[in-house]
């Protein structure tokens, strides 16, 4: 059975459209069919970070208008045959995008995929409402920051409010995933720790994605960080998430970067 | 150990304060949220019990509510037209 999950934070700039190149990546390395939509309409990004931006003909606000079918939007991956991208449109107007357009789009791609992956825009408008709408499970992507954190809180009030399974009665599975995280200088109390945040929202751990060049060095040549250096610490700490996202137990670790530090084991489990 | 480092290290640990903070502000944050909803429905309820007796504008009801530290205040600010007394002795 096909399962939504939303990539989503409140605050701009940690992590959503990389972690979820990424996340989807990586599910489709292990073999799972996956589509990632991008739902930053006037924004689109994940087409650059996934190395397709030359390939987007029509988008996701073109579906919705019926200018073009599902099927014409959807661009698949020249890496991984199993890994399919819907863009975002560059210019047209967000408020084209509606809740009937969207909810048609995810039940059609329901039918073809394992995993439909919504990546998120920053803020709570329409773009990241409609985005967590259709929710099965989400991803809040922190940064050990104060504004970060506070936002994330924002956003899970939002989950268990405004979403149809919310509606239902029913609850979507959070999941946090913690983006640029420095272990060092949170062992020196610059930075927020992993207890103080997990504690903070109440959420269960996906991940712990490190402060790392690999992540830049991937989406500068458009390619997902699983894929681009699968031996990386970034690229390690995303597929043990997906693990986790796949109902495996896998210990909770912080990946380090150099040769000779040791990983530093959390003795935690993701629920 | 954590708490030895922190002290050696004085004033750099700042994670401690954003943790502090943070439980502050969420803590107001999160009783905030869904209060929209309660004031709409209190109005809606204290208008129609009051409206029984006295003739009201709508729009001459205030509900407001302040959180403090310690305790909440709940306002009911209704304006009432002069000889509702009237319209009282009548209706009784």
């Amino acid at each position: 059975m096909a399962k939504v999950l939303v990539v989503t934070s409140g605050k701009g700039g940690v992590g959503k459209t990389t972690s979820t190149a990424a996340l989807g990546a990586a599910l489709a390395q292990m073999g799972e069919k996956v589509v990632v939509i991008d739902f930053d309409v006037g924004l689109r990004n994940l087409d650059l970070v996934m190395g397709a931006e030359r390939r987007v003909v029509f988008d996701l606000i073109n579906v919705v208008q019926g200018v073009a079918k599902l099927s014409q939007a959807l661009i698949r991956d020249k890496r991984l045959e199993n890994l399919w991208l819907l863009p975002a449109s560059q210019t047209r107007d967000k408020d084209a995008l509606t809740d009937e357009g969207v909810g048609k789009i995810i039940a059609d791609l329901r039918i073809n995929f394992d995993w439909i992956l919504c990546d998120s825009p920053a803020g709570i408008e329409r773009g990241a409402t409609l985005a967590m709408r259709y929710a099965d499970e989400a991803v809040i992507v922190t940064n050990p920051e104060v504004s970060s954190v506070r936002d994330s809180d924002r956003i899970i009030g939002m989950l268990d409010s405004k979403t149809v399974k919310a509606e239902r009665g029913e609850r979507v599975e959070k999941h946090v995933l913690i983006t640029r995280y420095d272990s060092a200088r949170a062992a020196r109390g610059e930075m927020l720790g992993i207890d103080d945040i997990l504690e903070i929202l109440a959420t269960p751990l996906l991940g712990i994605i490190p402060e790392s060049q690999d992540v830049l060095r991937a989406s500068n040549v458009g390619s997902p960080v699983t894929l681009n250096n699968a031996a990386s610490a970034p690229a390690r700490a995303y597929m043990d998430a997906v693990r986790r996202l796949m109902g495996e137990t896998v210990t909770m670790m912080v990946p380090v970067e150099r040769k000779g530090l040791m990983n530093r084991l959390l003795r935690r489990r993701a629920a | 150990m954590m708490n030895l480092l922190r002290l050696i290290r004085g004033r750099s640990a700042s994670a401690p304060v954003a943790r502090e903070r943070l439980q502050i502000l969420l803590a107001h944050e999160r009783g905030l949220r869904g209060q929209p909803e309660l004031l709409g429905l209190l109005r809606t309820e204290i208008l129609a019990v009051v409206s029984r007796h006295v003739v009201l504008d709508p729009e001459k009801v205030v509900v407001r509510m302040e959180r403090g530290k310690h305790v909440s205040t709940l306002e009911v600010d209704i304006e009432v037209p002069n000889g509702f007394e009237r319209s009282l002795a009548a209706a009784g």
